[in-house]
């Protein structure tokens, strides 16, 4: 079983909810990059999602941009987003790591080295914003054959043949975008991501975290009430991007502690 | 011999081209695919179409003796195919007619578009006026100050033209922010792509509505001087120029084919938009594989071209597929080199061609000379150089 399998069936039993927060590696520097992931894991982190920063990130919205290009202007990039990966791992071996990011910087390293590096590293999942199902199978076969989960998103538009589809080659969890639109665009319609969640559950027994509109601990109640994880991205590079150095990580565990308080309830609710 | 038929069902000319999106583009193209297979061959879209393009845009566009600078050089006989001389000046407009006439049979009331140099982007504001759509038009904010007067042009069209900030603040960037805007407004909105790249169908469509150019090379070069031409030379930016005319004459191999890139302050340098030329890697961007220019970590590097035209990092897969088949062959053009076939064309011809057409007329100016005088070289004068006149005269350092 993999670590997330594993994350995901521990909290069940606890009827607790997957808390995953989303930063971009190297912002706003490198040098910090790591600080915060621990501060994350303090602070209620589940798993956490690493971005691979790139020069043209198409899925995001304006805040994981402005990620991207900073953690770019300070050498950052997939090669320093492995090592950075790595050091996290000197002192924590049981958090699940993802690292979410797009086809070009990975072809660009060579799909085989790129695995055999966060093999190394011990990351536990991949997802490729832009590799499709029909564009990913021998990516996809060679990260299963590593024991690497290939997590895939699924989208309101994304019609029941296509889930089928997607469910056929993912594996950890099914990520579900909860708005038609780039990371962080607007906020979410609960009833409408309650129908669709539901909807996906018929095909799969995978865990479902629901991501892209969470921006506040009501939304993230509320969304913990009907998935089994919470991602949360732009509103904690937002609090990045805010703070100045010394507030930091005060600032990033002190929304991460909201978002997690808002969670248990919502389990507790339940 | 099989006759040419890529793309496969897939978007696929052999490695490279795809469908590279997220998920929540996929629903969109999915549509976009079945509608334009419903229609490419509908008697009445068709009929509809080319009413637009004889009516509307001019068509069909003369090719035309360049005598005088046949003569100049000294070899092949140089014919211009002149898109220039279309509505909105270019070739684009061909391929904004074909898709808003698609976006329009879909029921979609909202277009946007992508644009450079602005080219695109007027002729996209322009079948939006004239179908009655609405049209935002994304542009890099680098780009806005360079070409204002295309922003004018497109305001007084009625689009919207919003400037993007993001990335290196040029075309590629335009680009992403379209989608996103895609991404976005899927349900009422079509994104009119303005070359052949971007994810499956386009790189398809935008060079089938394109290839009414070499559709009527083929039927007009015979007429002039009873055969085909020996060789035909186009610029390539994204390439639709290039796909359009190139397209029609696959299958004839006897008919040489040359794309010309730009080759900045020369390929040596790095400060180029030639990444056929220069060799750069396979990667994926924008929604297809193709060669890309791109650092060791797959990061898009900035690229450089006088003319904004050309000034984009990749390539339409297609051109990549025919460069490794050696179907065409890839040659790239300094920027000095086009500004001097500029002011020739100007001086000698008395036309004004856009400095992205420069590039292929400065390549096809160099291998005439080593050519017979029997021999034809077949030029896409894809645009008219009005737009460049400012560009043109600063670095002739004339305020206008």
């Amino acid at each position: 079983m993999s670590k997330i399998q594993a994350t995901f069936k521990a909290l069940k039993n606890n009827k607790e909810k997957a808390l995953i927060p989303f930063i971009t590696a190297g912002d706003p520097h490198p040098d910090k990059t790591v600080e915060i992931m621990h501060a994350l894991v303090e602070s209620g982190a589940d798993m956490i999602e690493l971005g691979i920063p790139f020069s043209d990130p198409m899925a995001d919205g304006p805040v994981i941009q402005r990620a991207s290009e900073r953690a770019l202007k300070n050498n950052g990039g997939i090669s320093k987003t492995i090592k950075l990966a790595a050091e996290f791992r000197v002192t924590n071996k049981t958090t699940p790591l993802i690292l979410m990011g797009y086809a070009n910087p990975i072809e660009a390293i060579g799909i085989d080295n790129f695995i055999s590096l966060i093999k190394e590293v011990d990351i536990d999942g991949v997802i490729t914003v832009d590799y499709p199902p029909e564009e990913s199978e021998l990516f996809v076969n060679k990260l299963k054959e590593n024991n690497i989960d290939s997590i895939f998103l699924i989208s309101p538009t994304t019609e029941d043949k296509r889930i089928e589809l997607i469910i056929n080659q993912a594996t950890g969890f099914l990520y579900y975008v909860s708005l038609k639109g780039v990371t962080g665009s607007a906020n979410i319609d609960i009833n409408q991501v309650t129908k669709k969640v539901l909807n996906i559950k018929e095909f799969s027994d995978l865990p479902i975290a629901v991501g892209f509109g969470v921006r506040d601990a009501k939304t993230a109640n509320e969304v913990a009430l009907i998935s089994d994880a919470v991602v949360v991205g732009s509103k904690i590079v937002q609090e990045i991007e805010n703070s100045n150095e010394d507030d930091l990580i005060d600032n990033v565990k002190n929304l991460m502690l909201e978002l997690k308080n808002s969670i248990n309830d919502g389990a507790i609710i339940k | 011999m099989q006759p040419y038929d890529l793309p496969d069902d897939f978007g696929h000319f052999g490695q490279f081209g795809g469908t590279f999106v997220a998920e929540t583009l996929i629903e969109a193209l999915d549509e976009l695919r079945d509608m334009y297979a419903k229609y490419k061959d509908d008697p009445e879209f068709l009929a509809e179409f080319h009413h637009d393009l004889k009516h509307f845009v001019g068509r069909p566009s003369p090719i035309y003796f360049a005598e005088r600078l046949t003569k100049k050089i000294g070899g092949a006989k140089i014919y211009l195919k002149r898109e220039d001389l279309n509505h909105t000046g270019a070739h684009k407009v061909n391929n904004t007619v074909g898709q808003a006439l698609l976006a329009k049979r879909m029921g979609k009331p909202r277009v946007i578009a992508e644009t450079g140099a602005g080219q695109h982007g007027v002729a996209t504001a322009t079948i939006a006026a004239r179908l009655g759509l609405e049209c935002v038009v994304y542009m890099g904010a680098e780009d806005i100050k360079r070409q204002s007067p295309n922003v004018y042009r497109m305001k007084l069209l009625g689009a919207k033209v919003v400037p993007v900030e993001s990335g290196s603040k040029t075309l590629k960037d335009a680009l992403n922010e379209a989608l996103r805007d895609w991404v976005t407004n899927v349900s009422n909105t079509f994104y009119i792509i303005g070359t052949v790249a971007g994810p499956h169908p386009y790189p398809m469509m935008v060079r089938d509505f394109n290839s009414v150019v070499g559709k009527e090379c083929k039927i007009q070069m015979p007429e002039l001087e009873n055969k085909q031409p020996d060789v035909i030379v186009a610029c390539v930016g994204g390439g639709s120029n290039a796909m359009g005319i190139f397209y029609p004459y696959i299958d004839d191999k006897n008919v040489q084919l040359v794309g010309v890139e730009a080759a900045g302050d020369g390929i040596e340098t790095g400060k180029h938009a030639a990444p056929l030329t220069s060799n750069s890697p396979i990667g994926v961007l924008h929604g297809n594989r193709t060669y890309l220019m791109q650092n060791d970590e797959g990061q898009i590097i900035d690229t450089h071209s006088v003319s904004a035209g050309l000034d984009y990092p990749g390539v339409g897969p297609e051109h990549s597929w025919l460069k490794d088949s050696g179907r065409a062959s890839y040659v790239a053009i300094k920027d000095k080199e086009a500004l001097e076939s500029f002011h020739n064309l100007c001086l000698i011809e008395g036309i004004i061609p856009a400095l992205e057409t420069s590039h292929a007329l400065a390549y096809a100016e160099k291998i005439a000379a080593k050519m017979s005088p029997d021999e034809i070289i077949l030029v896409n004068l894809s645009g008219r150089g009005d737009k460049d006149i400012n560009t043109v005269a600063n670095i002739s350092g004339i305020s206008l």
